[in-house]
């Protein structure tokens, strides 16, 4: 079972960021669920979504311990989140926007995920960056899986010729 | 082929998929989603989707499409549902088929917009004013929302009766796989209804006025028979409690996943511990409390509210087993370790319990 939480400022893709994760888990066959905060939230307040993959039957939809793995768009979420990684965790940090890292206790990996993104050509893809972090560090999926999630939940949709940009992001992520 | 869907979309295009040919709404979180899909799908698949001026409109819209003889739904949140107590009352005094969603959110009054479980009572004793139930489904999983629609709306037919789905804000939020698998409609006359007799029939009425005393008194016999064969035939409920079990945890809705998580947990340590979840909570599964496995010692309830299944849990028992209850409101969630920790009380020897308190702030009474 992985449990994990993608965390941000509202309009950074936050929870559809966790939705692709999902959905590619889902097409692998396994067990998931996406949990979002809700609340009386607005762009630029606070955002966070739990995702759990699991070979079994999930109980309870809700993390609020033993995190497996933590995007962590902003430093709030660091705050907000680290204390709740298992030992051993690896924790996917938008360093544009967040401090060094310094816990022993977890895996850090630091994508400097805005900025990449604004060399891309837009802020709003920094979220596709942060999966460049799964594809370095976990073997959940490959870059062809999420290429096929992207294009089913977009394909149709006005934001299509977006498409290139975002996987475009994700290979900056890479390099 | 599975989808990755939130509670509350699945209950919408279930709806569609089930036939539903009207729905009318009005805003509320945390089921906005609701309405939001049926503004969109509506007019696609033929039907009607009109954004009620109130909750008041919208239930008695709900009416006027149930009489007409056509599948239809509202949905609302806790404030918006016991607006329309009234307008379910009528329905309910009138025999109409129809199907109330309850996404619900913590109270009292306004109260916020998280999860809770503190409509159980509205839910599950008619709600509204005179004698009356509606049959009340709780799924705890998206796939079971999706099920559950298709299953309110063929009961609400069946028995010519409003049913309830109640979930609570956060299976309406998550997204978990879901498989479209379709059940086509039961097949029902419903001569009864007001669609236009063209004079080719006799003229029917649908109403719940009865000056006549003996009348209407016959007229609720007639209901509560009904009743009878809905509580005989319709009682869903998973129990899992096992040989061997000590504490038997009575929970439904996704709660009773947080629960399952306890189970586990208390596994790894030696304590034995199984799940109930009603599935419906009206009728409430009150029989199965009395074919448990003889290594039960307790019985706990586990809600999102200050304790209101217990006393339908209470009415199953019938003091055979002490009940124990744990909770948590205001849109406060337990967590696993919660309920581990409250079956371990439990099981201690009684002199090395604490004296009995009252601990309002964990709900815990």
């Amino acid at each position: 079972m992985t449990r994990m939480i993608f965390s941000g400022y509202g309009g950074q893709g936050i929870l559809v960021l966790g939705e692709i994760v999902a959905t590619i888990a889902m097409k692998k066959g396994k067990h998931v669920t996406w949990m979002p905060s809700y609340g009386p939230e607005m762009r630029g307040g606070t955002c966070n979504c739990a995702v759990i993959i699991s070979d079994k039957i999930i109980g309870s939809p809700i993390v609020l311990s033993e995190v497996d793995i933590l995007v962590a768009m902003n430093q709030p979420s660091v705050t907000k989140f680290l204390p709740l990684m298992s030992k051993g965790g690896l924790v996917m940090a938008n360093s544009s926007l967040t401090e060094k890292i310094d816990d022993s206790n977890v895996d850090v990996i630091e994508l400097d995920a805005t900025n990449i993104a604004g060399k891309v050509g837009s802020l709003r893809v920094a979220n596709m960056v942060m999966l460049a972090g799964f594809l370095k560090k976990t073997e959940l999926f490959e870059l062809n899986d999420i290429i096929e999630v992207l294009e089913e939940r977009f394909g149709g949709s006005r934001s299509k010729d977006l498409i290139p940009l975002n996987v475009k992001a994700i290979e900056a992520g890479l390099k | 082929m599975k989808v990755l869907m939130k509670g509350n979309d699945a209950i919408s295009e279930a709806a569609i998929q089930a036939g539903c040919k009207a729905f009318f709404g009005y805003p509320i979180t945390p089921q906005n989603e609701i309405p939001e899909y049926f503004s969109r799908r509506m007019e696609e698949s033929g039907g009607v989707f009109i954004q009620a001026e109130s909750e008041v409109g919208a239930i008695n819209m709900v009416y006027g499409a149930a009489a007409a003889g056509v599948r239809t739904m509202t949905t609302s949140s806790s404030p918006g549902i016991a607006l329309k107590q009234e307008g379910i009352s009528f329905a309910a005094g009138a025999d109409l088929p129809c199907v109330i969603v309850n996404v619900a959110r913590c109270g009292p009054g306004l109260g916020g917009i998280l999860p809770a479980q503190s409509d159980y009572f509205q839910a599950t004793r008619g709600g509204g004013h005179g004698d009356y139930y509606t049959p009340t489904f709780a799924p705890s999983t998206v796939q079971e929302c999706w099920d559950m629609v298709f299953h309110a709306f063929d009961i609400a037919d069946k028995y010519r009766t409003p049913t309830m789905i109640l979930i609570e804000g956060m299976l309406g939020q998550m997204m978990e796989p879901l498989e479209m698998t379709k059940r086509p409609p039961i097949k029902v006359d419903k001569s009864w209804c007001v669609d236009g007799n063209a004079g080719k029939r006799p003229r029917n009425t649908i109403t719940s006025l009865s000056l006549y005393a003996e009348v209407l008194e016959e007229m609720n016999f007639a209901r509560f028979r009904k009743y009878e064969e809905i509580k005989k035939h319709e009682t869903m409920v998973e129990n899992n409690v096992k040989d061997g079990d000590k504490v038997a945890i009575v929970a439904y809705g996704t709660p009773s996943r947080i629960v399952i998580n306890a189970i586990e947990e208390l596994k790894n340590d030696g304590i034995q511990a199984g799940l109930i979840r009603p599935i419906t909570v009206w009728p409430f599964p009150y029989d199965v409390f009395q074919s448990l496995p003889a290594s039960v010692e307790h019985i706990l309830v586990a809600e999102l509210s200050m304790g209101q299944m217990v006393e339908d849990v209470r009415l199953g028992v019938n003091g055979k087993y002490p009940v124990h209850f744990y909770g948590r409101t205001g849109g406060v969630i337990f967590e696993p370790k919660e309920i581990s920790q409250k079956v371990r009380e439990i099981l201690k020897p009684a002199r090395e319990l604490p004296p009995a308190r009252v601990e309002m702030g964990r709900g815990e009474v």
